[in-house]
């Protein structure tokens, strides 16, 4: 009733014209296969460029960004919106790369932070796919502690000297634009000399590593930053108010399981696609299928699967409804981080030996081995599980602090190793 | 227990609480251990004047539920259990009322139905068998043919309430298919022996079946045809225990939360140590996913959704597992304390120990998983 009055789109209404127009603008998905293979460069490329393209048909049919203003190039609607779009997307094509971290939290900060010459410079390119986004926040000296970033701007006029680097930029190599968290000021408390700028990444000043994964991966980066010119326009928040804009960056990125920023398809009602690359496609590819062991190990992993997509749910829901604080949403990344590393462990002792010792056309067995090695990534990406732990227990449960030596001192008595 | 509840399960589920907090102090239980009952009938009368007997009976059979979704309510109800460790045959009888309900004769819903509404009789499912047949899905007790009527030989174990029992409903064995008979306890040829049990305050017996003669009109439902009303009873009996295993859960991470802040060691609270901090994390985390999968696997059985076998079993495969896990670590945080009988926390390490092994256990209900998916794969082939 009070978004009829407000003259936004009821739902129904939005659901039926967002589903007519998916009908015949959208390519319907191709039926995944398991894991994600590793692609070549050319292939991330084409499908990078493919992204783009879907995000620009988005925006061409009004539905890009639907939870951002129209005057920024957003639908300008509400998160109930978003939950439509959600399940209606299921089994589309959708620019699955720009939805994290392009739309949340790199556009959601500029959103909430930016002045409006940046939020109309910056926001209309996000939603028409021209720009992608990355978040430049890790350093080689720290990882979870992102508020001890050291790499260092200096202001001279109008322009900023930006010296250091930055590390685990996902897809820096393909990406355009960076959100950095970067020390302005060494002389105040570590949490008081940081700001945030808008960073183009490939330019001068800006050298792009990519880092080998113990897998052959190729997708996280590093940048080398030196002698970087940025002018302040492109600074976003105020000058060492950078962890104002900072928390609420980590708000988002802690909330991407709940976020309404972006498009998360709603989890597959059907069934889960059993075939020749989910576990029991495998295992039989083993024989190793009739061993009550494995079964049991194949059942242990589907029910962890269920788990972890019920329970993440669950604590959305918690947060959402106010029963639990924001701080909650730590315990769905430790579940996830954890129950990710035991599907890994029960996938590889599935295939026996051949996942660690296989012949050509056996690649999908080897595959488990290789994800056994990586097996940890889950628990560390986007913030380790033993860091949430900490935020829990201290923030949701109440518990004491931990000791720290970077409170009282400024950043530069703050000892490092 | 699911988050946003409607202020009448609200109040149903509050009500619940208020009367097992009254009835069942710890102090009350450990003194049960000695009860060859375990619990008292006219407790349960007034449970059952609480609304704990009605919820998978339909409402013209007397039955009904707060919500309109039974087995919701019934699964708040478990979940209050579990929290007091509380006495009370809660499965057994629910399990035989909403059979009957489901399939029942006219004639025999009249007998029965009022009866185990009221609290003033006590049914059982009579279904698990003794070892060598103590794997899920395994019936091998015999019903044979005899004129109009049936005999039946084998026995069953555990049975809970057994003992207690004034009507059992037993899965037999029929020719190539299964057949449920409702019984009544003392008929020739069946006897009770009670069994020695980890928990307080439930009780279990072997019942044995010599040659009990039975009319035609003892079976429920079709002769033959039971196996689907069996799943369903199975899915609902997991339903129950999840619940219940999820509530002492809940509670021994209440007092252990607790005993963190108020125990001190070298000078500090044990709250303060990062090892246990992150451990306790670990444990709200399990006893968060395990609310979130007990309620899937209680809506999918309410809706009989085509996955609810699936989610049950998802439902057991993790809480078998991970609520003994979090109980055996508030024992670890407790020290020597945590393992006297004085102390509460083995009240509900009993309870969700009880719960990791029947009605299939872990590796049982893994094991069906992956007949699940299997069956979905050649439904996509």
């Amino acid at each position: 009733m009070s978004e009829l009055l407000s003259g936004v789109e009821d739902l129904d209404s939005f659901r039926d014209r967002l589903r007519s127009w998916l009908k015949d603008n959208m390519p319907l998905a191709e039926p995944t296969t398991g894991v994600r293979g590793q692609l070549s460069d050319e292939e991330e490329l084409a499908d990078v460029a493919r992204n783009r393209v879907l995000q620009r048909k988005l925006y061409d049919g009004g539905f890009a960004g639907i939870t951002f203003p129209k005057e920024y190039g957003g639908a300008g609607l509400t998160a109930a919106h978003q939950d439509v779009m959600n399940e209606e997307i299921v089994g589309y094509q959708y620019p699955d790369r720009i939805q994290v971290p392009t739309f949340s939290p790199c556009a959601a900060v500029i959103n909430e932070f930016g002045t409006e010459e940046q939020k109309l410079k910056y926001l209309p390119p996000i939603m028409k796919g021209e720009q992608i986004w990355m978040q430049m926040l890790s350093e080689p000296g720290g990882g979870s502690d992102v508020a001890g970033a050291q790499t260092t701007a200096v202001r001279d006029g109008d322009m900023w000297t930006v010296n250091g680097s930055k590390i685990w930029t996902t897809g820096a190599w393909w990406a355009d634009w960076g959100l950095a968290l970067v020390r302005t000021n060494w002389d105040v408390q570590k949490h008081r000399g940081l700001s945030v700028f808008m960073i183009k990444i490939h330019q001068p000043g800006i050298e792009v590593n990519r880092i080998e994964m113990l897998n052959g991966a190729k997708e996280f980066c590093q940048e080398f930053i030196t002698d970087l010119q940025i002018p302040d326009s492109d600074r976003i928040g105020d000058i060492d108010g950078g962890w104002t804009v900072g928390s609420r960056w980590m708000f988002h990125e802690k909330s991407l399981a709940i976020s309404r920023n972006f498009i998360r398809p709603v989890a597959d009602p059907a069934p889960a696609e059993v075939d020749s690359s989910s576990p029991v496609g495998l295992a039989r590819k083993a024989g190793r299928l009739g061993d009550p062991v494995t079964r049991q190990l194949i059942g242990e992993g589907h029910a962890l699967d269920l788990v972890q997509e019920v329970a993440g749910n669950r604590i959305g829901q918690a947060i959402g409804g106010k029963h639990f604080s924001d701080q909650a949403a730590g315990l769905g990344r430790v579940l996830s981080g954890v129950i990710r590393t035991q599907v890994a462990t029960l996938n590889f002792e599935l295939a026996g030996a051949t996942a660690v010792a296989w012949d050509d056309d056996d690649q999908d067995l080897g595959d488990l081995g290789i994800g056994f090695l990586m097996r940890q990534a889950a628990q560390i990406g986007g913030g380790t599980t033993e860091m949430s732990r900490n935020v829990v227990s201290e923030r949701f449960l109440g518990m004491p602090s931990e000791a720290r030596k970077d409170r009282d001192v400024t950043f530069r008595e703050v000892p490092r190793g | 227990m699911e988050l946003d509840l409607t202020s009448d399960q609200k109040a149903f589920a509050e009500t619940t609480r208020r009367f097992l907090g009254d009835s069942c102090p710890t102090s009350v239980l450990r003194e049960a251990r000695h009860d060859p009952d375990g619990f008292n009938r006219a407790y349960w009368r007034q449970g059952a004047e609480l609304g704990w007997t009605t919820l998978l009976v339909s409402e013209k059979d007397g039955g009904g539920s707060i919500s309109g979704r039974g087995v919701n309510d019934l699964a708040l109800v478990a979940f209050e259990f579990g929290r007091v460790a509380a006495p009370g045959p809660l499965t057994a009888t629910n399990i035989v009322a909403g059979a009957v309900s489901r399939s029942g004769t006219e004639e025999q819903k009249a007998d029965i139905l009022d009866g185990l509404l009221s609290g003033e009789t006590i049914a059982s499912w009579a279904h698990a068998e003794p070892r060598p047949f103590d794997r899920l899905d395994q019936v091998n007790l015999q019903a044979t043919r005899n004129g109009d009527g049936y005999v039946l030989n084998g026995s069953k174990a555990p049975v809970e309430s057994a003992s207690q029992s004034d009507l059992l409903l037993v899965s037999a064995k029929d020719g190539d298919g299964l057949t449920q008979f409702l019984v009544p306890a003392n008929t020739a040829g069946v006897a009770v022996t009670p069994m020695n049990t980890v928990d307080l305050t439930k009780r279990f017996g072997r019942v044995t079946f010599d040659q009990v003669a039975l009319p035609a009109s003892a079976v429920l439902g079709e002769p033959g045809r039971a196996a689907a009303d069996i799943e369903r009873q199975l899915q609902l009996a997991v339903v129950i225990q999840a619940a219940e295993m999820v509530g002492a859960m809940d509670r021994a991470l209440e007092i252990t939360h607790e005993w963190l802040f108020n125990r001190y060691s070298f000078g500090r609270p044990l709250a303060s140590y990062q090892e246990l901090k992150h451990r306790f994390v670990d444990m709200r985390a399990w006893l968060e996913a395990s609310n979130a999968i007990a309620d899937a696997a209680a809506a999918h059985v309410q809706d009989e959704s085509g996955r609810a076998a699936e989610y049950v079993s998802a439902a057991k495969s993790y809480i078998g597992v991970y609520a003994p896990e979090a109980l055996h670590d508030c024992v670890q945080m407790h020290g020597g304390i945590g393992v006297t009988f004085e102390h509460d926390l083995h009240l509900f390490l009993r309870r969700v120990t009880l719960g990791a092994h029947l009605y299939g256990t872990v590796a049982d209900h893994r094991e069906r998983l992956t007949s699940i998916l299997e069956s979905q794969e050649s439904i996509n082939v």
